[in-house]
């Protein structure tokens, strides 16, 4: 079979790439989450997916890799090349206002705006609100949690335990 | 790319490869023991947050012997360098091969480790090889969390209770005597060096010696003062008796079975 691809609409694409989730955290795509940086055409006519890992070691990128390919064929796309940058790292800054909002609703308290800060060796704990009742009043119970990309508090009001998405 | 560089047989793009493998060795070494605690570790938020950080360090060599792969043109891939070299071949610091031992002793190596790899990784990050530098950049933020993690642990201990803070005073000074090889260049570092690739490790010391200072004051605990160094694995892949287990256990499965895959 030769690979072609039907059409060269970016803003359909995109809304493609908006149908592939996060194996770990299925209400974010991988737009939403920053890890989708450019979609284009090569003079070829080949379409040319760029990616940012979250993680150097994040177990999902394969996964998603695999899913760009099977998604964009399923839409007509059959000659797709995906390439991961690495620089600029990602970042938790490009996490759309829209993925914060799902991620809230999901349960997990989006990351703070803007990591400036996290060349701070100790202290400077940030306030974390709670995703259920809001409160601001948090403990962090551990720096690592059921991924590399969080971390696990606890509300002291509710008394929920809750992942943190942690700011990179 | 084929001029050969001063004293050497080596020409700058088999040092390159090297230098990409080298790095990557640290990772892959001192991870795959982390990832020996897994099922192991005293509490589950431990367990998690070493998987973590071993998942974080095994990526960034996976990035590293990827580039080793790609630089050298022969179309190796990560698999070649982390399954199918021996152990003479790898050219990790002893200190990433040095067992686990007690959480001390654990947190204590990846303290040591991650003190240096914050600082390597912010030079690195400026290399004139642009790949480098990219890996540099994105894994710069990940040994920032591992520093972070194993300093607070160490002051836990240190400034903890009577054993805790004898036991691992302790494991500070049987590690002391491989913090010194972090500090060498071995040869393709020197090579690699007037082109601005490579990082100029002996001027990372002092950065490296206050921020040990700095946790151990914290921690209560004595800095040794004997700077003898045990040397021998990023100069010539002369190892601990340790490392032919670590190779054993890690390469079982691809000796076994040659080519086998996902």
């Amino acid at each position: 079979m030769t690979a072609s691809n039907k059409k060269n609409d970016p803003a359909e694409i995109w809304a493609i790439l908006e149908e592939v989730k996060d194996p770990e955290i299925p209400v974010l795509s991988i737009v939403d989450l920053g890890i989708a940086r450019e979609a284009k055409f090569t003079e070829g006519g080949q379409l040319e997916i760029v990616i940012s890992p979250t993680y150097s070691g994040c177990p999902a990128m394969y996964m998603l890799e695999e899913q760009i390919n099977e998604t964009l064929h399923n839409h007509g796309f059959s000659d797709v090349l995906i390439t991961t940058k690495l620089s600029p790292a990602w970042t938790t800054d490009w996490m759309t206002e829209q993925g914060r909002k799902k991620l809230e609703a999901y349960g997990i308290a989006p990351p703070e705006k803007s990591s400036q800060n996290k060349s701070v060796l100790f202290g400077g704990q940030k306030q974390v609100s709670c995703p259920k009742c809001k409160s601001d009043h948090t403990e962090q119970i551990s720096e690592f949690g059921s991924t590399a990309c969080k971390a696990l508090y606890r509300c002291l009001d509710c008394l929920e335990p809750f992942d943190y998405f942690k700011c990179i | 790319m084929t001029e050969t560089a001063k004293n050497t047989d080596l020409t700058k793009k088999q040092a390159l490869v090297q230098y990409a493998a080298q790095i990557g060795d640290n990772g892959l070494i001192i991870g795959h023991r982390m990832s020996e605690w897994c099922f192991k570790a005293p509490s589950i938020e431990m367990e998690m947050a070493l998987m973590n950080s071993a998942l974080d360090l095994i990526g960034q060599a996976r990035e590293l012997y990827t580039y080793a792969g790609v630089a050298g043109g022969e179309g190796k891939t990560e698999d070649d360098f982390a399954y199918l070299r021996d152990e003479e071949d790898f050219r990790n610091l002893l200190l990433a091969e040095m067992p686990n031992g007690d959480w001390g002793d654990t947190i204590v190596r990846l303290f040591f480790m991650s003190a240096y790899n914050k600082l390597f990784y912010t030079a690195l990050a400026k290399s004139t090889d642009k790949e480098l530098a990219a890996i540099g950049e994105k894994s710069l933020k990940e040994v920032t969390y591992h520093l972070r993690f194993s300093s607070e642990w160490l002051i836990r201990l240190g400034d903890g209770t009577e054993e805790s803070h004898n036991r691992v005073q302790k494991s500070i000074d049987n590690l002391w005597a491989f913090t010194g090889e972090l500090f060498t260049m071995n040869e393709v570092e020197n090579i690699l060096l007037d082109d601005g690739i490579s990082v100029d490790v002996t001027s990372l010391r002092p950065a490296w010696d206050k921020i040990v200072s700095d946790v151990l004051t914290q921690a209560t605990l004595v800095k040794p003062q004997n700077d003898w160094a045990q040397l021998g694995g990023k100069s010539e892949g002369r190892h601990t008796e340790y490392m032919g287990y670590i190779i054993a256990e890690m390469q079982y499965m691809q000796r076994r079975y040659p080519g086998c895959e996902w």
